[in-house]
This record gives structure tokens, C-alpha cells and sequence, in this order.
């Protein structure tokens, strides 16, 4: 209930985040919408002596498009996402997944950037990354650089991004209908148990390309790279949808915890994986 | 005085809005947190982190080296002041009571027992310095299962109680259930395990003591359900403060489910350091400290045994229950598993013979007491999941099984084979409503068409009967409790013929506020807004025993029903005298008494209050004044009853359940006000429903807390549950004027089974016919994948 003692900056432009990260190193922690630190801090399982506070840089929230480029800011707040028409309209992955985030308090304070550099193993977006090929700008003194939303997650709890950059900006490509994201919440948390995020491109009534993003099942967000195969260049329709999430569990090792055994998260993968193909499939095919 | 049934309107039975919920909705409310007083010192808690440990030492000394420190408190020293161990309510014979220090002394049996407290300037400052309080333990073996505590060679949670057993306890005739079994066609065996619960108020305990010098006084607010039962017990049999000079309130309270009833080692604490320090002194629990440290519920390991003879009807029941209760005794812990459950095990069904066997354990973990429903749930859960088994078995429809069962209406009053008497009942028609509000039939017919494509619907009944209005004295008394479970109540009219009403009912989400201003407006002819309730204050209410057990409107109302009636009766004496009329001549209606015959000759209640005070003007043998207190006490417990039904879906590829119908028609006697009953029953429900689905406190073996946290307790959602569909039958109680029986309850004892029962029939083609709760996908999937010859 109580954090540890902590100094609160308040950093007012990228800039000032910056020389405040490097000045304090280890020590700080940015807090953006705190829906993961404070609580966190609250059971003072982490006791960060500095935070720096990015939610009120001017430019770090917002949604722009161009050059067939969404540009969405980092501090940008999920119920913006939700609601943003250009998201709606040319990333709707993205905007179906970010309405499933935690519950209204927390998707109006929850942030894009902080929820994607958490890297939190039950998190929604970090497939969603995956499955739009997301690309993430990574901004340090020594200045910027893009990382893929590929290796932007290399472990649990852990990003690409290095000590003295801050995630400022997601950028999207603008994609068609052909998407869907299917989760199944925990009853508790409300974290994905499982989420398979998919966004397919068809031409011609096949399918020209497909990313599957999963998480909540294993320690980090993943692609499924076996299911990609099997869609990639198959009919737009329900059997592809079938044979094709069968081999959604295709070289992961699942572990017994005490959300269920791997042997239902393996079946897990699979269910949804083929539920969430075939309402891509459906939406891809109603264009 | 007369105690005839209330006529059902014009404001008993009407629903207007409660009156509490501006200040609670415009954040106006006053919770014990909210309430700070100057030079108050803030008090954290050093907890143990392990199940089981000796102490060894304490080392306070950096903890009082830190700034605005200004005492830890340890138990070695409030045994050496004099503080006792907190006692249990209720004594069964043999019964091993284990030493519940405010403090630990010398052990510690579950995580999260308090050790130490510190004073400090701020809650942050407190937080820091506990950090640094040294405590060396020494770790011991820990069990955690009731089941594995009673094995032979578990860990000893109490070194002077040998086995870790509480008490063994039996009801019934177990000579006539032998008998009984052995002639019977076919006996249905089950085993169900009924797991343990975290009540989870939204309202945190907090407590905050001030120390007046001047009157010698302790006046103490704290978060609780019974501040007059806090007093007594802490006043008289932990601290050694005389009541005259203790004063127990018990502001807004936010929930309690049954969770606030107990005396806590926290509050005892901060009580006694007030004095001591003479400084107030202020503590609110964190969610993470109320998951480990508030009394949890339920926890029992049952085999039941029910036989049928060759027209499905019961001939006898066996019930035998391990009831794991923690570490330590709260207050109500022995009766809950006991007589709050062996003594409704014949449900509403006619069961010739039952024996109920329970042993209650001690284990190292958070102590388990009363949790909405309270010992009625786990037995209506037993019989109710068995009668389902008994169904399949038997080759019956359930709601069958369930009517040729039910004790019929012509047999009332009915005497079970558990002690009880239920004085009033009529079964069939509710579970007549039920079946035709959900459409039983055509229902069926679905759920058989659903299965040849896949769809799998499950229908759930619970048919159920629940003692409540706890509780008449006598009954209780002679049961074992150490106090009878009266209510008092007080209605004083002012001169200008406003209304205050003092009751021992304490309001923590039932709407008392409304509902009693209801009862006594009612019988004065005045308007609700001109009653004012108050509770909750040692200070300003006689007496009370609180609310718990399903007990505020019939015996706390009765209470005051009957006192408006003793005032009104004086009134009538006043305005006889006025009107030069013998008092019998009088009659009373709209809020005026008025000569038989020509109501233009009148007196308004405020006339007559005016002059009961002005006093120059009454009958020369009258005291002044107007005002009655009553104390009613009850002679039996009432009796709900009804039928619950729970229709859900079941995606049998990922386990995952959605509850989509629920039919509740319960009978509640006559009803106050149906809003805040449907608003009760909707909560109970829903707390029902969430343990047969979602909720589950799991320990490993070592007893520590595997769901500590909101992120792994699962709390019912609005999102997870459908539209309840409600219906009543009235049967009026024949134990209070009112006619009323208890409806806080009644949600919470019908819907887990229902609700398990529907999921279990969904799952039926599949072979299975029994699941411990709660029913989460994964062991729904995992049945379901055995079933199907899966990995």
C-alpha cells in the first residue's frame, strides 16, 4: 500500500526523460501510465529511488498517419487507440485488442508504450506487435533506432530496448480487414490465460500473407511460425482454418503451472488459434 | 401489546430508494479511514511470512532508531500488560482451545500473523520501520489441509493440542441412519470437497482508538458488523477496559460478509496502545494484509451417504466432515461447521434418519469463520450436489427426485432428525415457478438437441431451506453459545413528532437505513424522512448483538416494530385523554388518532408527541415523554426456502463456462422493501455463483498463500453473469410480528450448487458426474480430454 521512499520527476520533453535516465541509470524507472509499477511499488516488490514521468510530454501521445504508416505515440493512452478512427480503420487488430485491455479505468490510463516495453508475458499487445510487424523506435541521447516487433521481446519481462532508451513511438503499416484477435481473459487478472492475434492479407481469395501472434501461454510473446506456413498461399476459408491451428502448439513447450497443464495449453493454442483464423478468414473474405 | 401481522402497505412492501445511497454515491460517506484526529499515530503490522515458526527473538532496536518511530509493540509485552488471548463464542464439549494472542507469543501458526506493531508519525513511516523489525524464527513443519492435519504424524500447529483436533461432533441418530442404510434399496455415496473462500469486502479493516484522558474513555471506531459484541469482547475479556469507559462505533462500513464480525488481533491492539501511549492510534488494512489476516470461509472435506428406498424417496442421510479451521478460533468459528450446518442437513426434504459427523481441525493457515451463508451453503451444497449424483444414479430427473422429497405442506410444523423444528413452509409451489419461469421442459428438449451438434447446455437446481434470523437464546444457548442472539431496539419521538430509531443492527450494505425508517414510519403514519436511524454507536444504542446471519429485519425490525408499538399505545392513552374518549375508543390511521366513528374529531401524532413532552395535559398517571425500547428475542429461527435454477454453457473444447440463465423464486416471508431483498439475493447469487465457477483460496503445502492477490483471486465480474430472473412466494414467518424471515443469505446457501450442478449436467454425455469446485476450464477440459481417451 505504501512504496518505499522515491524521487518523482517530472520530465517535460523527451530530451529532459532522456538526461534523467542517464543521470540516474538502474535507479529509475519510467512511469508513463503506472497500471504495472505502481502496483508493483505498492507491494514493494520493486523500489525504483526515481521515477520520471513521461505522460505529459507534449508530442508523445497521439495517433498520425502518412505514407501508408500509422505513427501512434508512445504515451498514447489504449482507450485513445480504441477509439482512434485511423486505428479502427487501418490497424483493427490492434484496435479489437486494445478494447480487451484490463477494464475502462485501466485502458484510460494504461499506455501503448508502457504496455508493449513491460513486456508482460499475459499482455495483449505484444502479440498484436508481433502479428502487425510492428515497428518500434527506441530514442537514447545518442539518438534514434528502429527495432521489429520480432526482436523486441526477447524474455520474460524483458525488451530489446537497452538501458538509457525509452520506448517513443509504435509504427504500423496499414492493413486490410483479414483480422482477428481471440482471447480468453483470466477470471482474476483479467490478463490473457491465451491470446492469438492474426493478420492475414488475401489476394484472389488466398491467402498472400499471415503473421499469428500468441501470448499468455508461455513466458514471452511468440509467433507461430508452423501456423503461418500452413496458411501461407492456402483458400481463405474455415479448413484452412483448421488444419492450419493444429499446428499451433508445433514446437513450444508448454509447462504444467497452476493456470492448467501443457497439455491444455497445448490445446489451448490450437482452439483459439483456429478461432481466431477463421474470423480473420471470414472478415478477409466479407471485403 | 399486540404482535399481529403488519398490513403490507402502504410502506412496508414498497420500494422507495434508499435513503443511504447519497452520501455513498456522492462520496459523502464517513468509513473509519476517512475519520483522522489530531496527534494520531499510524500503526503496520511485522507479519510472519512463514505457516509455522518458533520466535526466537525480536530486534526492534533499528526499527526505533528510524525517524518518527515512536513504539513497537511486541506480544511478549502486551501478555505482561495483562491482555488475554481473543476467545471463542461458542463452546462445544471437549473442545481444545488454542491461545490467540493479539501478538504472537513464543509461535506463529499461519502467514500473515501478526507479530509486532509500530507507531509511527505516518502510515509510510510505520510501513518502513516494520521492514526493519529483525524477527528470528525458528521454521517448523507446516500443514495446511484439514484432511493431512487430522493424518497421524502431520505437524502439530499447537504443541499442547495433540492430532490438531479442535473438536469431534455429531447430530443425530446414528443407530436409526445405520438401520436405516442397511435397508435401504440403494445408497449414494459422494465425496466433495467445499473449497476455502477470501470474503473480500471492498472496505478494507481499519480501526482508529483515541484515548480521552479526561473521562478515562477509549473510544474506538473500527470497521465492525457488531460494535456492541466488539466491546463486550474486547472490553470484558481481552483488554480489561470496563464498558462504561468504552466506546465501540462503528461508522459507514464497506461490507463485511460476515468477515467483520470477529474481534481482531489489530484492533485490540490499537485500542490498547491509545491507552497506553495516550495518543490516537490508527491502522487500515492493505488488500495484500486482508488476504492474509481476515477470517476466510468454508474449507470442508465431506463424504455424504444418502440412501433411497425403491420409490426414490430418502430414508437416511450420513454426513462426515473434516472442517479445516485455521490456525486459531475466531469468534463464531466452532458453531459454523456445526450447528449452522449439521442442523440444516435435512434441507427441505422429508430424511427419516441423518447423522452428521464433523471433526474440526487446526491447521497453519488464516483462521476460517462465518462467510455469507456460514455452515448453510457447505450443507446445501452436500445435499444438494448429492441429490444430482442420486438423480443420475437413480435414473430420475432431478426436479423429480427433489418433489418426491420435499417435506410436504400439510406437515408443518416439521421436525427433522437434526434438531430443528421448522415452524412454516410450503415447497412445491416454488420449485413449481422455477420449473415453469425457465421452461423445464422445453429446456431439456434443447439441451437434447444441443448434444447431437455439439452444444452442451447444463440445467441446475437447488432446492434449499435456510435457518436464519439468528437466533432465538434459549435454543442457542442450550446448544452451546455463550450468548443468546437478541436485538434491541429503540424508537424515540420528539416533541415536534420527529422519529429517532436506535437499533443493534449494524447496516454494512443491507439498506437499514431505508428499511427500518420503512417499519416505523409505517406503523406512526409519518414519512420515511422523518425517521432517523441510527446504529453502529455503543454510545448511543442500548445494546445490540448486530447483524450477521441473516438476522437484522426479523429480529432487529421485529424490534422495532414492536417498540413503535408500545409508542404508539401511549400515544392512544394521550389522545384519548385530549379527546375526552377512552383509550379503546380510539383508533389510529394516516398519522392521526381519532374518536371511532367521527374521524373529524382528531389529533395528529405530532400533537400528541407535543403534548407527551409539554406534559401539563396527559393522563395524571403517566410519565412523560414518548419513547419504547424493545428487546425481542426470537423463539425459533426462520425459515427461507425456494428453488434456484442455473442454466449454462459449457465449451467443452476449452472448459470454459457462461452461466446464461439464472431463476431464483425463494420465499422471505413478507417482504419490506422488494427492491433491497432483489438487491440482496442478486449479491448472494452472485457470490454463490462465483464460488461453484471462479473463486478458490489455494495454499501449498508448506501454508503459504498461493492467491494473495486480486491478480489471482478471481472476484466475480458484472461481465461474467447474466440478468437474474426473480420471483417469490410469501409464506410469513409465525416467529416475528413482521411475518419476515431472512434474505441476506439465502443467494449465496442456493446458487453454488445450482450453479455447480448445472455445469456437471452439461458434462453429462461425457461421463462425468462429479467435479470439485470451482469448476475452472482447465479441470473441465482435463475431465472432459480423460473422458475422451485423450493424453
Amino acid at each position: 500500500m505504501y512504496p518505499a521512499p522515491f524521487e518523482y520527476h517530472r520530465a517535460l520533453s523527451v530530451s529532459e526523460a532522456l538526461a534523467l535516465l542517464a543521470q540516474y541509470g538502474d535507479e529509475a524507472k519510467i512511469l508513463a501510465g503506472g497500471h504495472s509499477l505502481i502496483p508493483v511499488m505498492k507491494l514493494r516488490f520493486a523500489s525504483p529511488a526515481h521515477l520520471v514521468d513521461i505522460a505529459r510530454i507534449p508530442g508523445l501521445a497521439g495517433i498520425t498517419e502518412g505514407d501508408g504508416m500509422i505513427r501512434i505515440g508512445a504515451a498514447t493512452r489504449h482507450a485513445d487507440v480504441v477509439s482512434s478512427p485511423i486505428v479502427r480503420a487501418k490497424a483493427p487488430l490492434l484496435a479489437e485488442a486494445a478494447s480487451q485491455i484490463g477494464d475502462p479505468l485501466i485502458r484510460n490510463m494504461g499506455t501503448i508504450g508502457g504496455s508493449v516495453a513491460h513486456a508482460d508475458p499475459g499482455a495483449d499487445l505484444p502479440a498484436v506487435m508481433l502479428a502487425l510487424g510492428a515497428t518500434l523506435v527506441a530514442t537514447s541521447q545518442a539518438g534514434s533506432r528502429t527495432i521489429a516487433a520480432d526482436d523486441f521481446f526477447p524474455d520474460v519481462f524483458m525488451s530489446a530496448l537497452r538501458p538509457g532508451e525509452l520506448l517513443t513511438e509504435i509504427r504500423i503499416a496499414e492493413q486490410g480487414a483479414g483480422a482477428a484477435y481471440e482471447k480468453r481473459a483470466d477470471p482474476a487478472s483479467g490478463y490473457a490465460i491465451v491470446g492469438i492475434a492474426v493478420q492475414l492479407a488475401s489476394a484472389g481469395g488466398t491467402i498472400s500473407s499471415v503473421r499469428v501472434g500468441m501470448t499468455g501461454l508461455g513466458p514471452k510473446a511468440m509467433r507461430l511460425a508452423g501456423v503461418e506456413a500452413a496458411l501461407e498461399g492456402q483458400p481463405v476459408s474455415g479448413a484452412t482454418a483448421d488444419a492450419a491451428a493444429s499446428r499451433a502448439a508445433e514446437g513450444i513447450m508448454f509447462i504444467d503451472d497452476a493456470r492448467g497443464s501443457a497439455a491444455y495449453k497445448a490445446n489451448l493454442a490450437r482452439v483459439h488459434a483456429g478461432r481466431a483464423i477463421a474470423r480473420a478468414c471470414e472478415r478477409a473474405a466479407s471485403r | 401489546m399486540t404482535t399481529t401481522t403488519a398490513p403490507r402497505a402502504p410502506l412496508i412492501g414498497s420500494s422507495p430508494k434508499r435513503k443511504e445511497d447519497g452520501r455513498f454515491i456522492t462520496g459523502t460517506g464517513r468509513y473509519t479511514d476517512d475519520i483522522n484526529m489530531p496527534g494520531q499515530l499510524h500503526a503496520a503490522f511485522v507479519r510472519s511470512p512463514y505457516a509455522h515458526a518458533k520466535i526466537r527473538s525480536i530486534d526492534s532496536s533499528a526499527a526505533l532508531a528510524m525517524p518518527g518511530i515512536h513504539a513497537v509493540i511486541t506480544g511478549e509485552e502486551l501478555k505482561a500488560a495483562g491482555v488475554n488471548p481473543l476467545p471463542p463464542g461458542w463452546l462445544h464439549p471437549g473442545i481444545q482451545i488454542a491461545e490467540f494472542w493479539p501478538l504472537a507469543v513464543g509461535q506463529v501458526s499461519h502467514v500473515g500473523n501478526a507479530v509486532a506493531a509500530v507507531l509511527a508519525d505516518s502510515p509510510a513511516l510505520a510501513r518502513d520501520a516494520a521492514d526493519a523489525v529483525v524477527v528470528d524464527y525458528d521454521e517448523q513443519p507446516a500443514v495446511a489441509e484439514g484432511v493431512d492435519a487430522l493424518k497421524p504424524g502431520a505437524p502439530q500447529v499447537h504443541e499442547k493440542i495433540p492430532g490438531n483436533v479442535v473438536f469431534r461432533w455429531a447430530l443425530g441418530d446414528a443407530d436409526a441412519t445405520d438401520t436405516a442404510m442397511q435397508g435401504a434399496r440403494s445408497i449414494v455415496r459422494q465425496h466433495l470437497t467445499n473449497q476455502r473462500l477470501i470474503a473480500n469486502a471492498i472496505e478494507p479493516r481499519a480501526s482508529l482508538a483515541n484515548y480521552d484522558v479526561a473521562a478515562d474513555e477509549v473510544t474506538l471506531y473500527v470497521t465492525s458488523q457488531n460494535p456492541h459484541v466488539h466491546r463486550l469482547i474486547m472490553g470484558a475479556f481481552v483488554l480489561g477496559l470496563p464498558e462504561h469507559k468504552f466506546r465501540v462505533i462503528a461508522p459507514d462500513v464497506g461490507g463485511g460478509f460476515g468477515s467483520k464480525i470477529f474481534i481482531y488481533p489489530e484492533e485490540c491492539v490499537v485500542a490498547w496502545a491509545s491507552k497506553s501511549l495516550g495518543r490516537p492510534v490508527k491502522w487500515t488494512a492493505t488488500r495484500s494484509e486482508a488476504f492474509v489476516s481476515d477470517a476466510q470461509g468454508r474449507d470442508h472435506d465431506t463424504h455424504v451417504e444418502m440412501a433411497f428406498d425403491e420409490g426414490g424417496k430418502i430414508v437416511a442421510l450420513r454426513v462426515r466432515t473434516v472442517a479445516n479451521l485455521g490456525a486459531y478460533l475466531t469468534l463464531f468459528a466452532p458453531a459454523v461447521p456445526t450447528y449452522l450446518y449439521g442442523t440444516v442437513m435435512s434441507g427441505p426434504y422429508n430424511i427419516p434418519a441423518i447423522h452428521v459427523e464433523v471433526t474440526a481441525a487446526y491447521t497453519n493457515t488464516t483462521p476460517v469463520d462465518a462467510y455469507r451463508g456460514a455452515g448453510r451453503p457447505e450443507a446445501t451444497y452436500a445435499l444438494e450436489r448429492t441429490m444430482d449424483v442420486a438423480a443420475h444414479q437413480l435414473g430420475i430427473d432431478g426436479a423429480e427426485l427433489r418433489r418426491r422429497n420435499l417435506i410436504p405442506k400439510d406437515a408443518f410444523p416439521f421436525q427433522t432428525a437434526v434438531a430443528l423444528q421448522y415452524d412454516s413452509g410450503n415447497y412445491e409451489p416454488a420449485l413449481d415457478r422455477a420449473l415453469a419461469m425457465i421452461d423445464y421442459p422445453q429446456l431439456r428438449a434443447e439441451q437434447a438437441e444441443g448434444r447431437t451438434k455439439g452444444k452442451y447446455l447444463g440445467i441446475g437446481l437447488s432446492t434449499y431451506i435456510e435457518a436464519c434470523g439468528l437466533a432465538p437464546s434459549h435454543v442457542v444457548g442450550s446448544l452451546g453459545a455463550q450468548a443468546g442472539l437478541y436485538e434491541s431496539g429503540v424508537v424515540r419521538v420528539h416533541p415536534t413528532g420527529k422519529v429517532t430509531v436506535l437499533t443493534g443492527s449494524h447496516a454494512h450494505g443491507q439498506g437499514h437505513e431505508t428499511t427500518f425508517a420503512q417499519i416505523v414510519a409505517h406503523e406512526l403514519g409519518c414519512g420515511i424522512d422523518d425517521v432517523e436511524v441510527v446504529h453502529g454507536d455503543t454510545g448511543r444504542v442500548p445494546f445490540g448483538m448486530g447483524t450477521y446471519g441473516s438476522r437484522s429485519g426479523a429480529v432487529g425490525g421485529a424490534a422495532l416494530f414492536s417498540a413503535a408499538q408500545k409508542v404508539k399505545e401511549k400515544g392512544r392513552k394521550i389522545a384519548a385523554h385530549l379527546l375526552e374518549a377512552a383509550p379503546e375508543d380510539v383508533d389510529f390511521a394516516d398519522g392521526s388518532y381519532f374518536v371511532k366513528g367521527s374521524p373529524g374529531t382528531s389529533k395528529a401524532f405530532g400533537e400528541i408527541a407535543l403534548a407527551a413532552y409539554l406534559a401539563h395535559n396527559i393522563p395524571a398517571d403517566m410519565e412523560p415523554g414518548l419513547e419504547a425500547t424493545t428487546f425481542f428475542n426470537p423463539a425459533n429461527f426462520v425459515f427461507p426456502f425456494g428453488t434456484h435454477v442455473a442454466v449454462v454453457e459449457v465449451d467443452v473444447e476449452t472448459g470454459s463456462v457462461q452461466l446464461i440463465r439464472y431463476v431464483a423464486v425463494d420465499d422471505f416471508g413478507n417482504v419490506i422493501n422488494p427492491m433491497i431483498v432483489d438487491g440482496q439475493l442478486h449479491g448472494g447469487i452472485t457470490q454463490g455463483a462465483s464460488q461453484a465457477l471462479w473463486e478458490g483460496a489455494q495454499y501449498d503445502s508448506n501454508g503459504q498463500l498461493l492467491t494473495g492477490s486480486m491478480m489471482n483471486y478471481a472476484l466475480p465480474k458484472a461481465e461474467f453473469l447474466p440478468m437474474f430472473e426473480t420471483d417469490r412466494t410469501v409464506t410469513p414467518s409465525p416467529v416475528n410480528p413482521l411475518g419476515v424471515k431472512g434474505a441476506g443469505e439465502a443467494g449465496t446457501i442456493a446458487s453454488t450448487a445450482a450453479v455447480a450442478n448445472a455445469v456437471i449436467d452439461a458434462l453429462a454425455p461425457f461421463g462425468i458426474t462429479h467435479l470439485d469446485m470451482p469448476l475452472t476450464p482447465s479441470k473441465i477440459w482435463e475431465a472432459v480430454n480423460a473422458a475422451r481417451g485423450g493424453n
